[in-house]
């Protein structure tokens, strides 16, 4: 292999307190390839979503994005750094308005005061939605009226908008119907296809067979294996998720 | 761009109840037009330049205490920091000779670091602001009275208009303009402006964004990379320095300033941002609300003394009004949640 992997994760190791969430866990994930992320709840799948994203700082271990190591301060300096969330819990702000919450963070302003352009972000915002076809109302619809689906509809187009390097997706499609489902999993191979590299968090197995390259497992905060997709039975994968011979 | 749905799910009248500042537009039209029916001093040039008077001081300070709320926070010590800031001025020039300007300027330095503090504190320990600033609205308010009387021997600052170079600042915090027989203090444009700078910065700016991001949701702003720590801080100077201000114009319209001011005022400051649309909750809420809340608050306190009646009564009112504003808030919410 001669490219440089997007995301390397090194003896990650995390610890809240007492509680061991991740006993160590490596991974290389290539530009343009998915890698799911299995594993029951509480395994530690989250918690590892969110070490990559800045919100937690690994108690020991090294990541490095297409070869150089960082270390995050916070979700904005992973950011800067091209790694976008679609988060289990969307982090979302209710009482904002659709485009507000595609663009908080990272508002678009003119003038020389700076001041947000608000008609361009919800400008912006419809293009995006009606390109990957989330329906809602429109973009001044407050956040809070809008359905679960929509809402993850919502933090998946944020994600994809601002994609470069690295997404990371933690149960995106876990609030939506089978149609919903279909787009969104035809929006996660787009991004393969413009070279992302994408860690999808899934309990769906079908879903995992459908769009994974590779196929990580973690047990109790213990990584079991990582297999290609096309070399592992769905059998396999269910021992190797649950510890249980089948 | 899409008009339509912008309107189509909600009626006009709906929309204009869920505005933040529609209960208090409506309030202060009533108890104006009640106190200049009920009183003959009320609606006159001397009567509206005292209830503007008041309802500037509180103003600036409901209007800064406000955008601590939207951003989901309190500060108790408000109140104290007029005081401190004034006494702060109070005794550096007439204890110790320094130039008023100076002590000003310095008085400000001071409030922003105090504010600093309690920002700091909040974000590093994650404790509830309520508590924090309680904090410090205690040390002050104990700072206040035992510095005061130790160096002065008294529970007051007196001889401030003999300090040097007093005339030159006076007339920016305490100055006035006699227009038909009523006295208009300078404290109203600094009111006004800081009214519509707060206004500005809250609907047109990234940090006004930020400040409803994290009062909305903050796990949420975290995640997405607002800088949280920086806009809480911040907020807490913005409420520091706008008592610095308040106490500057207390300080410079009266040359005096007693030990215990501005005690139990962050209560007033906090309800007329609430009866300004503000939730308790953060995430929510208007500047020019919290600005109207003030002025209902300052034509009340006129008017009740206008109307002669025992000046007991404001505190019920201004409980009463409260509680009103709450519920009305937490209806006209449970409304638009029943249509959605
Ligand atoms: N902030 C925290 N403080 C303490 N313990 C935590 C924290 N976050 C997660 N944990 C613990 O770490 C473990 C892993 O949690 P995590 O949320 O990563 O699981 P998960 O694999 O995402 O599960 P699910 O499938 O239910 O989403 C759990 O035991 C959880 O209680
Ligand atoms: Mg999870």
């Amino acid at each position: 292999m001669t490219t440089e992997s997007a995301l390397e994760l090194r003896g990650i190791h995390k610890q809240f307190g007492a509680v061991t969430a991740i006993e160590r866990f490596d991974l290389d994930v290539a530009p343009g390839e998915i890698v799911a992320l299995v594993g029951d709840n509480g395994a530690g799948k989250s918690t590892l979503v969110k070490i990559i994203s800045g919100l937690y700082q690994p108690t020991d271990g090294e990541i490095r994005l297409s070869g150089e190591p960082v270390s995050f301060r916070d979700a904005s300096d992973a950011r800067a750094h091209g790694v976008e969330v679609v988060y289990q819990d969307l982090a979302l702000v209710d009482q904002q308005p659709v485009y507000m919450n595609l663009f908080l963070g990272r508002e678009l302003t003119k003038g020389p005061l700076r001041t947000l352009d608000r008609a361009r972000m919800a400008r912006e915002t419809q293009d995006l939605v009606t390109e990957l076809d989330v329906r809602i109302p429109s973009p001044h619809a407050t956040l809070s009226d809008l359905s679960g689906g929509q809402r993850q509809g919502i933090a998946i187009a944020r994600a994809t908008h601002w994609a470069r390097g690295l997404v990371l997706m933690d149960e995106p499609t876990a609030a939506l119907g089978v149609a919903e489902t279909a787009k969104v999993e035809e929006t996660i191979l787009r991004l393969k296809a413009r070279g992302a590299a994408v860690l999808i968090v899934s309990h769906n197995l079908e879903q995992v067979f459908r769009v994974a390259d590779r196929v990580t497992v973690l047990r109790r905060g213990t990584q079991v294996g990582t297999r290609r997709i096309d070399e592992v039975a769905k059998n396999d994968l269910v021992a190797m998720i649950t510890g249980l011979a089948q | 761009m899409t008009d339509a749905s912008l309107t189509s799910s909600t009626s006009p009248v709906r929309r204009l109840l869920a505005r933040p500042t529609t209960g208090a537009w409506v309030a202060a039209v009533v108890v104006l037009v009640f106190f200049s029916v009920q009183t003959d001093t009320f609606m006159t040039a001397a009567g509206a330049g005292v209830w503007l008077e008041s309802a500037s001081r509180f103003g600036i300070m409901a209007v800064a205490v406000a955008l601590l709320m939207i951003g989901g926070e309190f500060d108790l010590s408000a109140g104290v920091m007029t005081g401190f800031t004034a006494l702060w001025v109070g005794v550096c020039t007439t204890q110790y000779g320094l130039n008023v300007w100076v002590a000003v300027l310095l008085s400000l330095v001071v409030a922003l670091a105090v504010g600093a503090l309690n920002g700091v504190l909040v974000v590093r320990t994650g404790l509830p602001s309520f508590i924090i600033t309680l904090g410090t609205f205690f040390v002050l308010q104990g700072v206040d009275l035992a510095v005061t009387k130790a160096l002065t021997g008294e529970v007051a600052i007196q001889g401030m208009t003999k300090v040097p170079y007093y005339d030159s600042v006076q007339p920016i915090f305490g100055g006035s303009v006699e227009i038909g027989g009523g006295t208009f203090y300078v404290s109203i444009l600094w009111w006004l402006a800081f009214t519509a700078l707060a206004s500005w910065v809250l609907l047109r700016t990234r940090a006004g964004n930020w400040i409803f991001a994290v009062g909305g949701d903050l796990p949420a702003a975290r995640a997405v990379g607002v800088p949280i720590i920086k806009t809480k801080i911040g907020l807490f100077m913005l409420t520091a320095g706008a008592g610095w201000l308040v106490g500057m114009i207390s300080l410079f319209r009266t040359s005096t300033v007693q030990a215990n001011t501005g005690v139990g005022q962050e209560f007033i400051y906090i309800i007329c941002a609430v009866v300004g649309g503000c939730l308790m909750t953060g995430g929510y809420g208007s500047a020019v609300g919290a600005s109207l809340g003030a002025l209902i608050y300052g034509m009340t306190f006129m008017g009740i003394n206008a109307a002669q009646w025992d000046n007991n009564w404001l505190r019920t009112f201004l409980g009463a009004m409260l509680l009103g504003a709450v519920l009305i808030n937490l209806w006209v919410r449970k409304q638009a949640e029943a249509t959605r």
